[in-house]
C-alpha cells in the first residue's frame, strides 16, 4: 500500500502552456494572510481565471499554538484560559463546554443559579459577538459606517461582562464547578437598560444595512449552499441554518437552562450569503428575547461547588459533548487515563475550521469580490481554526 | 432508539464491528481498519442509521500499548442519535483507508489528523501538511515527540 504525500507546492503548479493564445491562462494568486477582508490571518490561494475563481485553496497554521499539546500539559482548570483564546468571540461559550464536559466526567453537581448566569452571559456574548461581526461585514463590503455602529453597541455589551468577570476579551470566567465569581449588584439593571437601549438599534441596523440595495445586489444569490452540501462538509451554526436545516443544539439538545426558555431558531431559505446575513441578525433578537426571560428570575445560591484548589478526579474514560457557540458547535473529546486534574488528551472540535471548507465548495465560479461577501459571512476566527 | 438499540443494531451490521473495549459517554464500538469504509457507508447510507454528519475526527497516541487510536464522532440530523466509531491502529504502520469519499469535511480532518499524528490515509486526495509548514518533521501530538522550542523537558 503506497499513500502519496503532496504539498502545497505541487498543489499551486501554474499549467505548463497556456491552451491558446486567445484564451487567458489560470494563474495563482495569494489572498492573505495580510489581507484585510480576511479577518485575521487565513490566507488563501485563489486560482483564478480572470477574475473568476475557479479553486479556493485555504492555507492554515499562521497562529497554530498546539493548544491540544498544551492540554496535556495543563491542568482541567488551566485548560479553561486556553480555550478563551480559540475563538475569542465566543470566548464564555469555549469556557461553558470544556467545564460541562468535566463537570459531566468527573460527576460535579451544579446549581440553578450557577446554569442560569451561565446561559445569560453566554446569550449576551452571542450579541456582542454578532454584533462585531455585523460591523466587520459592513466594512469588508467596502461600507464604513457599520463597523463603528456594531462596536459602539458591542462596547456596552463588553462593559457589563468586564464589571462582572474582569476582563473583555479572554474571559476565564466559567469554571469546572460553577463560575469564577457572583455577578456584579448592578448586573441585572444594566443588563436591562442595554436591552432597552439595543432593541430599538437592530431596526436601525436593517435600516442602514439589511434593506440596502447595494448590499442586497451584493449578498444575494452569493454562495448559495444546499442542505447536503452544508451537512457533508461539518457545517454548523448560523452557516448551516442558512440552508434551511433547524439544527440548533440550545434546542435539540438543551442544556444549561435553554429548555426552560421560550425562542426560535432563525432559518433561511437558500444558504446564500443574505440568508446567512438574515439568521445573524435574527438571532441577535432571540437572544435578546432569551435574556430578558431570565434576568428577572435568577435563584439564589453559591456561585461554586466546587472548592476551587479541589483536585477534579476523571474517572478513566473517553467523554464527548458539544454545545452551540456563536458560530456553531463546538465539541470537546476528552480522554482520562485515571490521574486526578490532567487530561491524557484533548480535542476540541472547533466550528470555524468546518464551517471554513464551504468556502472551497461554493466559491468556485463568483469572483473575487464575491469571495469577500461569502468568507465575511461564514464569519471566521481564524485562531479557532488553527488552535 | 435508545443506546442500546442502536449499538446491537450497529454490532450485528458486520462481523468486524464489535462493542468498544474503551468506556465512552456515548454508544461507542471498535471496527478493523479493513472494514472501515465499508461500515461507514452502511452507516451513513440505512435509513434508520442515518449518520449523515461526522462531527469530529481525531486520534489518541496510546504509547504503552504501541496503538494509536482514531476516533470518529457520528451524528444523524434525521434522528438525533450519536456514535462513537474507534480504529486502533499499529504505532509502527498507522495506515488506514480514507472516508473523505462518505463525508466531504473528512478530507480536512484527517489532514489535520496526518499532520499531528502522522496517520497514513490510503485514497486521500490530497494528503497534505495542514498547520505545519511542508518540511516540518515529526508529528507534534504523538507522545514521544521532541523538538527544539519545547521549555519543559521534566514535564514530558
Amino acid at each position: 500500500m503506497s499513500v502519496t504525500i503532496t504539498t502545497l507546492a505541487d498543489r499551486t503548479r501554474a499549467p505548463e502552456t497556456a491552451d491558446s493564445t486567445l484564451a487567458t491562462q489560470e494563474y495563482f494568486i495569494n489572498m492573505g494572510p495580510q489581507h484585510p477582508s480576511t479577518h485575521g490571518v487565513l490566507r488563501i490561494v485563489l486560482k483564478l481565471d480572470g477574475e473568476t475563481i475557479r479553486e479556493v485553496i485555504p492555507v492554515l497554521g499562521y497562529v497554530h499554538r498546539g493548544i491540544e499539546k498544551i492540554g496535556e500539559h495543563e491542568t482541567y482548570r488551566q485548560f479553561i484560559h486556553l480555550s478563551d483564546r480559540m475563538d475569542y468571540l465566543s470566548a464564555l461559550m469555549n469556557n461553558w463546554v470544556v467545564s460541562r464536559t468535566v463537570e459531566m466526567a468527573a460527576g460535579i453537581e451544579l446549581n440553578d443559579r450557577i446554569e442560569t448566569i451561565r446561559t445569560i452571559v453566554a446569550e449576551l456574548q452571542r450579541i456582542q459577538s454578532h454584533l462585531l461581526w455585523w460591523g466587520v461585514f459592513g466594512m469588508d463590503l467596502g461600507a464604513f459606517t457599520p463597523f463603528m455602529y456594531g462596536f459602539r453597541d458591542r462596547e456596552f455589551a463588553t462593559d457589563i461582562l468586564e464589571e462582572t468577570i474582569g476582563s473583555r476579551l479572554t474571559m476565564n470566567y466559567i469554571q469546572p464547578g460553577g463560575l469564577a465569581k457572583d455577578i456584579h449588584p448592578d448586573f441585572v439593571s444594566r443588563v436591562k437598560d442595554y436591552l432597552r437601549y439595543l432593541k430599538p438599534k437592530i431596526a436601525e441596523y436593517d435600516g442602514l444595512i439589511s434593506g440596502n440595495v447595494i448590499v442586497q445586489e451584493r449578498v444575494r444569490d452569493i454562495g448559495p449552499m444546499t442542505v447536503e452540501d452544508a451537512v457533508s462538509l461539518g457545517a454548523t451554526g448560523p452557516v448551516l441554518r442558512a440552508c434551511g436545516m433547524p439544527y440548533d443544539l440550545r434546542k435539540v439538545e438543551p442544556y444549561g437552562v435553554y429548555d426552560k426558555v421560550d425562542f426560535s431558531v432563525a432559518v433561511g431559505h437558500t444558504g446564500d450569503s443574505w440568508d446567512r446575513y438574515w439568521v445573524r441578525v435574527e438571532e441577535i433578537r432571540q437572544s435578546i428575547h432569551i435574556i430578558e426571560q431570565l434576568l428577572d428570575n435568577i435563584p439564589e445560591g453559591k456561585h461554586m461547588t466546587l472548592k476551587p484548589t479541589a483536585k477534579i478526579k476523571v474517572p478513566e474514560g473517553q467523554y464527548y459533548s458539544q454545545m452551540e457557540t456563536a458560530r456553531g458547535v463546538i465539541g470537546v473529546f476528552l480522554v482520562s487515563d485515571g490521574k486526578p486534574d490532567i487530561p491524557y488528551r484533548i480535542h476540541v472540535r472547533t466550528p470555524n475550521f468546518n464551517n471554513l471548507w464551504c468556502a472551497t465548495r461554493i466559491a468556485p465560479g463568483f469572483r473575487v469580490a464575491d469571495l469577500v461577501a461569502i468568507v465575511s459571512t461564514l464569519d471566521l476566527v481564524i485562531p479557532d481554526i488553527d488552535r | 432508539m435508545d443506546e442500546q438499540t442502536l449499538l446491537d443494531k450497529v454490532t450485528a451490521l458486520d462481523s468486524a464491528v464489535e462493542k468498544s473495549r474503551v468506556t465512552a459517554n456515548r454508544p461507542a464500538v471498535d471496527v478493523t481498519a479493513e472494514a472501515l469504509v465499508g461500515f461507514m457507508e452502511t452507516l451513513k447510507n440505512t435509513p434508520d442509521l442515518d449518520f449523515n454528519m461526522l462531527c469530529s475526527h481525531t486520534a489518541v497516541d496510546w504509547i504503552k500499548d504501541e496503538q494509536f487510536q482514531l476516533v470518529y464522532q457520528l451524528y444523524s440530523l434525521v434522528h438525533a442519535h450519536h456514535l462513537q466509531v474507534s480504529v486502533f491502529l499499529p504505532r509502527d504502520n498507522p495506515v488506514v483507508p480514507t472516508v473523505s469519499g462518505i463525508w466531504r469535511i473528512a478530507e480536512w480532518q484527517e489532514r489535520e489528523v496526518y499532520d499531528l499524528f502522522g496517520i497514513l490515509y490510503d485514497g486521500h486526495p490530497d494528503l497534505r501538511r495542514l498547520f505545519l509548514e511542508d518540511d516540518w518533521e515529526g508529528f507534534p501530538l504523538r507522545k514521544d515527540y521532541k523538538d527544539d522550542f519545547m521549555l519543559d523537558e521534566t514535564k514530558k
